[in-house]
């Protein structure tokens, strides 16, 4: 019998790093952070469990934030990164982070095709409708009118759809919540990682330096009026006709997750690391 | 707000204990916002505005601290950040994620302090009302009091500082980067 003492579950608060966040002040991601963290709390994870994966962007900037296993990968890769990393560690919970430019745009086709594999790893994009670290231009979920001196008048483009598309491509899971809702987006992430399967969470997460007409969608955002369904078809139905503001987990399949048999290496570490050596 | 959830209905609220633990709850939430504006600002060089939630942060502080005690006397465990477990919105004090702005002023501050808490106080003197059990309404009741000084102290406070200017918000040089 193992006498050694365990140690104490981490709180909400130790899963945040001491790394002061340098988001604009205002901004919707500082509530997805505390939303992530007291999700994790509440699953009773332990910090050497969790692996957080992100991009490029502001809001892919979560893993330095969080106080766990954490990698801060290139543009549009995180969903790549965190398959590689689910498939070969399967005991790790991990967590994909980034935002609409990066996960919709760059890595567009790493969206259609993880929902596609169904990997066990949930997907948070933090969608603010604006690519807001190189200080604000279209992203593809922008409206098509939205006048800057970017694009002026607008770029008259049909926004990407996320939610519908996740769920054409097979997401399991498809959820929308709100950055100024964090107990309630907390529960949604934490409902998206216990869910087997990938799992795709959209936060509308208001970008108040370059959209600061977001600050409304605090009015606007409501518990979606439908109670979760299983059936995708009734799933896109509700989803393409809704206003985009409906929060809530729209969708919640059993598909079961791709885990490919994990073989024994062929070769040891220091073996793969000759092949590298200059 | 919704029936049943007890950071807003006053009748989910059983026991003394309840109300002493989501009063403390209240508070500490209260407190870690405040916190993380004041990181915000500092950040971003509104020392000013970061000073102010700094004092926002010790005087709530101060008075958690002074709920904690209460609630040891009385034998109820206190789990810090009790409040993440409620369901529903957040605390009553807890002011929004985006209510900053990195130009806004002392001013601006303290409106968002007077918000909280007069919503606390509402929330409070409500149940105060309520046909609750009489101890719980007499232990609302002085929290509602508590809370009816403090609106009192942060309107004295605002009195004390000038209202913004009208274009408060201009930045001569804005974040943006058109080229």
């Amino acid at each position: 019998m193992n006498d050694a003492p365990v140690a104490p579950l981490p709180a909400a608060k130790d899963f945040k790093s001491d790394t002061t966040p340098i988001w604009c002040p205002g901004c919707g991601d500082y509530g997805v952070l505390t939303s992530l963290a007291r999700a994790l709390a509440a699953l009773a994870c332990r910090r050497e469990e969790v692996a957080i994966v992100s991009g490029i962007g502001c809001s892919s900037r979560m893993p330095a934030y969080m106080n766990c296993y954490g990698f801060h990968g290139v543009h549009g890769r995180a969903l790549p990164v965190a398959t590689g990393l689910k498939v070969s560690r399967p005991d790790l919970t991990v967590i994909a982070t980034g935002g609409d430019g990066d996960g919709y745009s760059i890595g567009g086709n790493h969206f259609l095709h993880a929902c596609r594999r169904n990997v066990d790893l949930t997907y948070i994009v933090m969608d603010n409708h604006v690519y807001g670290m190189t200080k604000g231009q279209a992203s593809p979920t922008t409206e098509p009118d939205w006048d800057n001196a970017l694009t002026p008048g607008g770029t008259g483009l049909r926004p990407f759809q996320p939610l519908v598309i996740a769920l054409a491509s097979g997401a399991n899971f498809v959820a929308r919540a709100f950055s100024g809702d964090v107990i309630g987006t907390a529960d949604i992430i934490a409902k998206a990682v216990r869910s087997p399967g990938f799992s795709f969470v959209e936060v509308l997460s208001p970008c108040i330096t370059f959209r600061a007409e977001q600050r409304h969608w605090k009015e606007l955002a409501r518990p979606a009026p439908v109670a979760t369904t299983d059936d995708p078809a009734r799933a896109a139905r509700r989803i393409m006709t809704d206003d985009g503001f409906n929060i809530g987990v729209l969708y919640a399949g059993d598909r079961k997750p791709y885990q490919p048999e994990l073989r024994r290496a062929q070769r040891s570490l220091q073996e793969l690391a000759r092949e590298f050596a200059l | 707000m919704s029936a049943g959830d007890p950071a807003t209905d006053p009748a989910a609220i059983a026991t003394v204990d309840d109300l002493l633990a989501r009063a403390y709850a209240m508070e500490l939430e209260a407190m870690e916002r405040y916190q993380e504006f004041a990181l915000q600002l500092e950040l971003h060089g509104n020392l000013e505005v970061a000073g102010l939630f700094r004092n926002l942060v010790r005087a709530e502080r101060k008075h958690a601290e002074a709920m904690a005690r209460d609630l040891a006397e009385r034998g109820v465990a206190v789990v810090p950040g009790a409040a993440l477990a409620a369901p529903g919105a957040e605390g009553l004090e807890t002011a929004p994620g985006d209510a900053l702005h990195y130009l806004m002023t002392p001013y601006h501050a303290l409106q968002i302090a007077l918000r909280n808490e007069l919503r606390a106080f509402a929330f409070f003197a409500n149940l105060a009302h309520s046909a609750a059990p009489d101890e719980i309404r007499r232990h609302a009741s002085e929290f509602a009091e508590e809370e009816k000084e403090h609106v009192a102290l942060v309107r004295e406070w605002l009195a004390r500082v000038p209202k913004p200017a009208e274009h408060w918000a201009d930045d001569p040089d804005e974040p943006r980067a058109p080229d």
